[in-house]
């Protein structure tokens, strides 16, 4: 199945974003999963899952954290001014799925800098 | 290097980077917005939110103790009183940044830099008003008072601190959502807060209305539509009381009659402060109560907006101990109590906004003509910044009456570019009305509370104040004009000084009452006194919840805290009372269709409460409604607009001392219609509507009436809507459709002071804080909190929850 790159590559992305966050703004997520995918050579397609798993499961994590501490209150808010419909959940799902477009992207722009012989997994 | 896809999926990403963190593509930035640890998930407070802190800062000079309770509320117990006032900027900023921030930019007219040019024309228009002017001159006199501004650079000091604290993640939804920054607090913002309370207060003027009204009118027409005083009126110091010799005598200038005012306006519908901006207060003394002792009630009749204008709060030092509503922007309890007294306020209501035309010399706007001579204006130049466009720098002409308001470069609707009106409005006047607050929250007895009134200018407030001594009084205070029958009702010349205000009435002369026979002292922006006031006071006054007030204080005793809630919360509508007869006489039933007849019933067998299940108080209010149109409008028809509509009451009192009145002719018919033909037109016209009513389900007077509490930007999820009140206009629950009873404060002056207060909001702004709207079902329900005046020996109650430490660090 996933080979330990993968993982190691997955959790690392996620973990790095997550302290980057801290620090600099949210679309630094794509520059972290560039550069774990630079640093950890994998085939375009597994650095591009890689980084798009480990920032979706991030978000989903961190939002549904969030959201259950406070009892939804503001999502069902927020759901409502942005997808136009009253769906905790829905957001949350847009929620994760941006941060996994985006550093699903730079995990594949990463992975580009290698040269095309990756050894196989 | 595989240079091609790279260079592809590089730009991918930049593109999505772009796509999610700007406006450029989409309508918002959904990945900065939605980011968990920096968007808006962080303004998701947890419901279990922590609010205990230890916070250390240089400007404070000793300790101090804030213990929040159950409902969020913050008892701030500081050594000393700068402490107390910088504690309370800080807390006024992590609860209501925001909204302080909003509102000081609106009053200073800087609404576009955020909203782009669509709030332009705002902001022009109260820059020439004068706000950002008057702010400054009234900063000038707040900061020569050693006090109020030590009380001032400490509130500011507090508010500052915590903006420099705030990060990318901790910033106020609303500024991610639209997407800017919080700006540094200054005192200069707490005095353009100041002016904005002006504003809503004692800006409200219908001088364009009424000249196009007198110019259109006859005379005798003229008089009958807008009379200076109603029959109903039971004003504030009653009806009899003798006045003293006037210390200024108007003289009315030669012209007044005629020349005044020659031209018609031509202009559109304008902006105005709400004419509902009311209240009531009342407070009975120890021989009208349960308990001797008195009690105290206000509700100040505002806006109802989230997050609220108003902040519950107790403030307490060595020196003072205060308790109630504070204004997020400025220092101090507002409506509130201490160990004491109680005090409180509704709007005085008088017109302190008039208009002069002035005749430039050319178009230059660089001279006028003024006492016979070409008089040199003074140029303010308003640079205002817009959002996406360059800044537009906006000349306002000042002359000696103020600034020219409305001219060739801004009509503000009220001109058609060949006259100019400069306004004179009071609160151009330098003041210091924080003094006012300071010192009532300090105040021990009556003679205090006199020291501290007289500090309040503009706006002109009823101010109502009582105490465990047992004293009860009431003062219609401010710095008001002096002026001659009529003075300020229309746009006036200003070509010379004989129209100009000719003195302020001396404070001697303001009319109070204390401790009067009656025992009880009550206000409800009834006109304060009778006909033989020796100074004009305009207008425009309802007189409909005054009559009430003040008969159910007089025709009761045993008051009690509970009592007063009741009474305070009271859907009885003293207007029907008045009305409904006029219809059941002069309608025949028989002469209704079936549905017609069902609706007539349902008016009929009304008890004349504005309940939220009633469906008589409907019927009853489109009836009203439906009749001032079959009346007046043949006649208003060919007015210029916009025309003053006679008031209500004026129209009712009419109608029922004189069935023959003139106007109840349609003048467009060879008929010539009774009142009974036109009761019957108003209530069949009325029933087409309230069919329309009935079928939406609608019929039920909450429902029809919808009142709610919005969002200060409108934003609808962020809104309490639909709720179930009853009450309205002309009804002690003022509480209309966006409009009403802010802040039910209830005190009775016992021993031990026992409190009772709610307003429909909540103590924190955050719209994803259990706090937010958390007090809104109540308030529309009725209930009260208990308001709890802590001690130092209660830091151990159970209603403590959480609790932040100040000192130095």
């Amino acid at each position: 199945m996933y080979s330990m790159k993968f993982i190691v590559s997955l959790i690392l992305t996620g973990l790095l974003s997550f302290a980057a966050c801290l620090y600099l703004p949210w679309w630094s997520i794509s520059i972290v999963a560039f550069v774990v995918a630079a640093l950890i050579p994998q085939k375009p397609l597994a650095s591009f899952l890689s980084g798009f798993t480990g920032l979706f499961i991030l978000w989903i994590s961190l939002s549904t954290w969030i959201s259950n501490a406070n009892e939804h209150i503001l999502a069902h808010k927020i759901s409502m001014l942005i997808i136009k419909m009253d769906n905790v959940v829905m957001l949350v799902l847009v929620t994760a799925l941006i941060g996994a477009l985006v550093a699903g992207m730079g995990a594949l722009t990463g992975s580009f800098l290698r040269k095309k012989q990756v050894p196989k997994s | 290097m595989r240079l091609i896809p790279l260079l592809i999926s590089a730009t991918i990403t930049a593109t999505l980077v772009i796509l999610f963190n700007t406006k450029l593509i989409l309508p918002a930035a959904l990945g900065k917005l939605l980011a968990p640890q920096q968007g808006l998930w962080q303004n998701a407070e947890p419901a279990a939110q922590d609010f205990s802190a230890d916070l250390k800062f240089d400007q404070l000079k000793g300790k101090a103790e804030v213990y929040f309770d159950d409902r969020l509320v913050p008892h701030v117990f500081a050594e000393n009183e700068t402490d107390a006032y910088f504690i309370q900027g800080y807390l006024h900023a992590k609860f209501r940044l925001w909204q302080m921030d909003l509102q000081v930019r609106s009053a200073a007219g800087r609404a576009s830099e955020i909203a782009g040019e669509i709030a332009i024309n705002h902001d022009r228009e109260f820059r020439r008003l004068g706000m950002v002017y008057g702010a400054e001159k009234s900063l000038k006199k707040m900061e020569a008072d050693p006090l109020i501004k030590a009380t001032c650079d400490a509130y500011t000091a507090g508010v500052n601190e915590y903006i420099k604290s705030l990060t990318v993640a901790t910033l106020p939804l609303e500024y991610k959502l639209i997407g800017y920054e919080p700006e540094l607090w200054s005192n200069f913002k707490t005095a353009l807060f100041l002016k904005y309370m002006s504003y809503d207060l004692a800006a409200r003027e219908t001088d364009f209305e009424m000249t196009n009204a007198k110019q259109f009118f006859s005379k005798e027409d003229f008089d009958l539509l807008y009379p200076v005083i109603q029959d109903s009126l039971d004003p504030i110091v009653p009806k009899g009381t003798l006045f003293t010799t006037p210390g200024v005598v108007t003289k009315p200038p030669a012209s007044a009659d005629s020349l005044y005012l020659t031209s018609l306006v031509n202009i559109d519908k304008v902006n105005n402060p709400d004419p509902g901006n009311g209240s009531n207060n009342w407070a009975v003394s120890g021989s009208k109560t349960e308990s001797g002792a008195p009690i105290l009630c206000n509700d100040p009749h505002l806006g109802l907006n989230l997050p609220s204008l108003w902040y519950e709060m107790q403030l307490s030092t060595p020196a003072f101990n205060a308790y109630g509503a504070s204004f997020p922007g400025a220092p101090s309890i507002i409506i509130g109590f201490n160990d004491s007294c109680a005090f409180g306020f509704t709007n005085g209501g008088r017109d302190v906004r008039d208009y002069y035309e002035i005749k430039f010399k050319d178009e230059s706007r660089k001279e006028y003509w003024f006492d016979s001579a070409w008089k040199q204006t003074d140029f303010r130049y308003e640079a205002i910044k817009i959002a996406g466009k360059p800044t537009m720098i906006d000349t306002v002409a000042y002359t000696i009456f103020g600034p020219v308001m409305f001219d060739k470069s801004y009509s503000g609707k009220r001109t058609d570019n060949k006259t100019n009106y400069a306004v004179r409005w009071k609160a151009h006047d330098e003041s210091n009305e924080l003094l006012i607050f300071t010192k009532l929250n300090n105040a021990k007895n009556y003679a205090d509370y006199q020291e501290a009134v007289v500090n309040l200018h503009t706006p002109g407030q009823n101010v109502i104040f009582a105490s465990k001594s047992g004293d009860i009084a009431i003062r219609t205070q401010g710095e008001w004009p002096a002026k001659w029958k009529g003075q300020g009702d229309f746009v006036m010349p200003g070509t010379d000084s004989s129209y100009m205000w000719q003195g302020m009435i001396p404070d001697i002369e303001t009319p109070f009452q204390y401790n009067p026979e009656r025992g009880f002292v009550s206000s409800a922006n009834q006109r304060p006194v009778d006909s033989t006031y020796p100074y004009y006071l305009g207008r425009e006054y309802p007189t409909p919840r005054g009559a009430l007030v003040n008969r159910m204080l007089a025709d009761s005793n045993k008051f009690t805290p509970e009592r007063m809630m009741k009474m305070q919360t009271d859907n009885y509508n003293i207007f029907a009372e008045w009305a409904k007869p006029l219809f059941l006489k002069n309608i025949d039933e028989s002469l209704l269709s079936e549905n017609e007849q069902k609706y007539f019933r349902l008016m009929k067998n009304w008890d004349l409460r504005s309940d939220p299940a009633s469906t008589g108080a409907t019927v009853f209010v489109l009836a009203w409604e439906n009749l001032r149109p079959v009346i007046l409008d043949d006649e208003f028809a060919k007015a210029p607009q916009p025309v003053m509509a006679p008031f209500e009451s004026t129209l009712l009192e009419s109608l029922l001392r004189d069935s023959a009145w003139k106007f109840i002719d349609n003048i467009n018919t060879a008929a010539k219609e009774t009142l009974p033909d036109i009761c019957m037109l108003a209530f069949k016209n009325a029933a087409k509507k309230i069919m329309i009513a009935e079928a939406a389900g609608k019929l039920e007077w909450a429902k029809y009436k919808d009142t709610h509490v919005d969002h200060l930007v409108k934003i609808k999820e962020f809104s309490s809507l639909h709720l179930p009140v009853g009450g309205g206009s002309n009804i002690i629950n003022a509480a209309r459709e966006n409009h009403g009873p802010s802040w039910r404060m209830i005190v009775s002056l016992t021993q031990k002071t026992a409190a009772y207060g709610i307003y429909p909001g909540g103590q924190s702004g955050n719209p994803g804080s259990r706090f937010y709207n958390n007090f809104v079902n109540d308030w529309a329900a009725g209930k009260y909190y208990t308001l709890w005046m802590m001690t130092n020996e209660e830091t151990g109650d159970r209603k403590v929850k959480w609790k932040m430490s100040f000192s130095k660090s």
